[in-house]
């Protein structure tokens, strides 16, 4: 199986990215903020995740073809279909099976496993895409349907190094636990702070001929109720979304007990059988 | 002062998983890669009569099509190298596929096809016929409830005291039935392996909480020794409890390569996830009570009974946690189990506890209404100051308090105790609570730092990490002790190569590995002290290890800092660019003498709609007593998905059969609910820290599961205070509160 891959643009971002990376609100005070803590999650931690993986890949890369390795007689590709589509910025054009949708084109042609799988059906939002900017399914969208159109996939969200503020905020929020869904809730929601911002309504928005203002954390549970995360991290999601979306901060929701109170009560319950 | 323990720490692996460069089992590349897609039978018992697979060989791009005819027989051998298994759980009678005609499961894998793409795959599945010789089956647990017997593992339950005769004679009775439908973990990653062959020796990723087990079954299935077996697994999307066993798929796409010569990758379907592993049981319960007028509990008899498969016993030991959470001398928890033609049942987070928890806290909730007491006084009343099984002490428990300060915080005094009572408009407003409890278990695990002449380190253990954060606590847990940078550790997980670490279930990491990270940054700064002492005008002469620690470079006295020695001179004049040292942690003698478990309150808030019977739960509160907390943001995270599962369990969560055809009806996510964000609202943690010397060297205790714990009996006693229908089928579905 080859792929006529012809990369035009690398590093340059596409006018697509620089459009969504325009349409982020303006962070304020917390940029400041975000500078300082991405200074301190960088160091070290991207390249040396990366490092690793590709380690363990290697052992295999390695691995020369058996002798008596089994192939299929017929050809890998059937009722091919040629796309040109360009994939954060960069031109790709490509041969698949007429059955190929986006996100196996993406995982297993392009080797872009940043776009995950998760039910194959379109009722997780694990594979969220945007194409021309709109989030999509890339599950429920055939490979071949994309010529002349822009992905963008996770890896495309930041700029170099630089992560795209939605990208820091679920950092700093801790707006994931085993990751897999996270591509997908990043994607979607840029795009759903893109629909927001053209006026779009949602199944929860009171008043649907007012013009639109800022998203309520209502507005953003219900909109990015498509993308289920098991882990649970919803409120670090709708928090992370909140900040990228209005610049405010949220208050931590969590606390130790400090020593003075665990002695008070401590006192109180000697005292006092009842809670 | 510690430098990184209990303070906020963002993940080390968050840029790469929120650039999406940190790779799941699926993802890894293999040269000349084929693809099996696996083919499910439609019968729940029976035998495989005919399998038809000349349509599905003809298809473009088809490999082979292996069925129980052509797959070579797999599963324990003779193996010199190959240790004694050291408990049930490792004899390995796991089910494998391809193995013989015989079908004990709807969807039970009939077939793999192999094809050199996946759509090629995926569409030749399609074309595999099979026809079946089908026996009469059972499905459901109900009706066969009356044959399950107690677990062949174990001692059989025994009562404590003279429950029966207590419950006759007690003022007061509760006796209720609790069901919980069965449920699915539902990661967001679907289970996958690509395996690849070289001779004789296997790499295979795959998505593990365990991969020393995947190796042992492995080398088993293949009849070749363990060290031959590569398993790797380093990001795993969710499991929940549902890669604890290796289930069938590692070792059917290990088959598949090694038969072709090539690598193959094989992924469970979202549909045969739901066959593909086990699944939290079908849970019965029933619950009697005796008190006197006082709330004091006099008689305490819970029966469980649950679904295991044909083939295999599982017990998830639901009456387990009943026996340790109140004070009462007569006692009787039995948990039994029964077969029917499913898959094995397996542990599914909270595994028994949550379970077990939910009927015996609303049965607790209950009595207090039928006292009139509050359901928090009533615990209050009933309070183990000791650990009521053994009689020993807890070795820390701060339950009171957290009892308190969640009340406190929550509001409770404000909560009327009559059912209806508080509204918010037309909604009606509950108020509930539970206990939580889980244990604080460790078990061995093994450790290597290498630490450089820089101050770097790297840091290997074969854990996992699910996604409670375990490449964040390690690092922290080695940059504490080591006394330099997280920066500057680079912690590693998920692979043979490292050292043995036990599966990452049961709250257990923190504990065990944490621990053999702690004890090999010691056994580090200990060789560095006798080499430093090697020079005669060491300042650090006569200290022992325990005297000393590592901070930024330097080796120093804990009791007088000034005295120190530059590490790098040391291992300079000792010619060393780096000190390795493997420590493995075991749990100490000390534990024996105490109780070791984790405690927390849980208080829910519900507003439920009267004409549509929704259910929301608007506010929940966390106030957990689990040791010593290394990375309350983490941990707060695992606190947060503990709420969410026992939403889930409450309100959405079941796997419905059809037990005309014993086939699951609802195996995709739209028609099995998991929570989504619009389901989720407040949550908030309170951490009561524990002092705990005898858990384990670092006082931590574990608390991925206890956050969920209580939950869902919260969830039902806040509906009962909302609505007053008290509902003890889970899930509490709107059509069982109109």
């Amino acid at each position: 199986m080859k792929d006529d891959l012809d990369e035009t643009s690398g590093a340059e971002l596409s006018a697509d990215e620089e459009a969504l990376l325009r349409e982020m609100p303006t962070l304020g005070e917390v940029g400041q903020a975000r500078r300082t803590f991405l200074g301190q999650t960088l160091a070290g931690s991207m390249g040396l995740f990366a490092l690793m993986l590709m380690e363990k890949e290697q052992a295999l890369a390695a691995l020369a073809a058996e002798p008596g390795a089994v192939f299929a007689a017929a050809p890998a590709l059937e009722n091919p279909v040629r796309v040109a589509l360009k994939v954060n910025g960069a031109a790709k054009t490509l041969e698949v099976d007429s059955r190929t949708v986006l996100l196996d084109a993406l995982r297993e042609r392009l080797e872009m496993t940043g776009t995950k799988k998760g039910c194959d059906q379109g009722q997780c939002g694990a594979c969220t895409v945007l194409v021309d900017g709109r989030r999509v399914l890339s599950c429920l969208t055939l490979a071949a349907t994309l010529e002349g159109r822009e992905v963008t996939t996770v890896e495309g969200l930041a700029r170099g190094e630089e992560l795209h503020p939605l990208q820091a905020a679920f950092i700093k929020y801790d707006g994931f636990q085993c990751g897999y869904c996270t591509p997908g809730q990043l994607c979607s929601a840029v795009g759903m702070l893109e629909e927001a911002k053209r006026g779009d309504v949602s199944h929860v928005t009171e008043d649907v001929t007012a013009p639109f203002k800022q998203l309520s954390d209502d507005e953003i549970r219900e909109r990015m109720s498509g993308n289920i995360c098991r882990c649970g991290a919803y409120p670090g999601i709708v928090a992370a979304i909140r900040e990228a979306h209005t610049g405010r901060e949220s208050a931590r929701t969590w606390r130790f007990v400090e020593e003075e109170e665990l002695a008070r009560v401590r006192k109180e319950l000697e005292a006092d059988e009842t809670v | 002062m510690p430098r990184y323990i209990g303070k906020e720490m963002s993940r080390v692996d968050g840029v790469a998983k929120v650039t999406g460069r940190a790779k799941y089992a699926a993802e890894f590349r293999a040269p000349n890669l084929a693809y099996g897609f696996i083919v499910l039978g439609s019968v729940a018992k029976g035998t495989i009569k005919s399998i038809d697979t000349s349509e599905a060989e003809r298809a473009p791009g088809v490999v082979r099509v292996f069925t129980h005819l052509n797959t070579p027989k797999l599963g324990p051998k003779a193996n010199t190298e190959y240790a004694p298994p050291r408990n049930a759980r490792e004899q390995d009678k796991s089910f494998r596929a391809l193995q013989s005609d015989r079908i004990y499961f709807n969807a039970q894998p009939v077939a793999l096809v192999v094809a050199e793409s996946y759509e090629q795959a995926r569409y030749a599945a399609r074309l595999v016929k099979a026809t079946y010789d089908a026996e009469k089956h059972t499905t459901d647990t109900e009706a066969v409830r009356e044959s399950a017997r107690s677990p062949s593992q174990g001692p059989p339950p025994k009562p404590r005291g003279n429950p029966e005769e207590a419950l006759k004679t007690a003022a007061v009775k509760v006796e209720a039935e609790y069901r919980i439908a069965m449920e699915h973990h539902n990661p967001m990653e679907p289970h996958a392996a690509v395996a690849a062959w070289d001779g004789d020796r296997l790499t295979i990723f795959d998505k593990s909480q365990e991969v020393y087990s995947v190796r042992r079954h492995l080398a088993t299935t293949f009849g070749v020794p363990e060290a031959n077996v590569t398993v790797v697994s380093p990001y795993v999307g969710g499991a929940f409890g549902s890669s604890l066993r290796p289930n069938y798929y590692p070792a059917l796409t290990a088959m598949a390569a090694r038969e072709l010569k090539r690598p193959v990758k094989v992924v469970y379907t979202r549909t045969q996830m739901f066959t593909g592993h086990g699944h939290r049981p079908y849970t019965i319960q029933k619950i009697a009570l005796g008190a006197e007028r006082s709330g004091k509990l006099t008689s305490m008899i819970h029966t469980a009974v649950h679904n295991t498969s044909t083939f295999e016993e599982f017990s998830d030991n639901t009456t387990g946690f009943t026996r340790q959470v109140y004070a009462c001398p007569n006692l009787f928890a039995p948990t039994l189990i029964a077969p029917v033609d499913l898959p094995t049942p397996t542990w599914m987070r909270a595994p028994g506890a949550v379970s077990g928890m939910f009927a015996l806290e609303c049965a607790m909730d209950e009595l207090a209404y039928k006292l009139n007491i509050d359901p928090l006084e009533l615990r209050l009343i009933n309070y183990a100051e000791r650990d009521p099984e053994s009689g020993r002490p807890f070795s820390s428990k701060a339950l009171r308090e957290c009892y308190r300060l969640g009340a406190e915080k929550f509001g409770w005094k404000e909560r009327r105790m009559e059912p209806r009572s508080m509204r918010d408009g037309r909604l009606l407003v509950g108020w509930g609570t539970a206990t939580g409890v889980w244990g604080a278990f460790q078990s061995p695990a093994s450790a290597k730092i290498t630490y450089r002449a820089d101050g770097t380190a790297h840091v290997t253990s074969a854990t996992s990490d699910i996604g409670p954060g375990t490449y964040t606590v390690m690092t922290m847990i080695a940059a504490e002790y080591l006394g330099n940078r997280p920066e500057q550790v680079k912690f590693e997980l998920g692979d043979t190569n490292f050292p043995r670490a036990p599966a990452q279930g049961g709250s257990q990491t923190t504990s065990s590995v944490g621990s053999a990270v702690h004890g090999a940054a010691l056994a580090v700064a200990a060789r560095l002290l006798a080499l430093a002492n090697q020079d005669e005008s060491s300042p650090l002469k006569g200290a022992a290890p325990a005297d000393v620690e590592m901070l930024d470079g330097r080796l120093r006295l804990k009791r007088d800092p000034s005295k120190s020695v530059q590490i790098p001179e040391v291992m300079r004049r000792n010619n060393l660019a780096e000190v390795t040292e493997t420590f493995e942690s075991r749990p100490s003698e000390e534990r024996r003498k105490y109780a070791t478990m984790a405690h927390g309150a849980q208080f829910v808030e519900v507003k439920v709609d009267p004409d549509l019977g929704r259910v929301r739960v608007t506010r929940a509160i966390e106030v957990t007593a689990c040791g010593k907390i290394i990375n309350p943001k983490a941990s707060h995270s695992q606190e947060i998905g503990g709420v969410v599962w026992g939403i889930g369990m409450a309100l959405t969560e079941a796997t419905e059969i059809d037990h005309r055809f014993g086939r699951i009806m609802n195996p995709n996510l739209q028609h099995y609910h998991v929570p989504v964000n619009a389901d989720v609202h407040e949550i908030e943690t309170i951490f009561v820290e524990e002092d705990d010397t005898v858990v384990n060297p670092l006082g931590v205790k574990g608390m991925g599961e206890l956050g969920m714990v209580g939950i869902p009996a919260a969830i039902a006693n806040a509906v009962f205070h909302a609505t007053g229908r008290r509902v003890r089928e889970l899930p509490i579905t709107p059509d069982k509160l109109l």
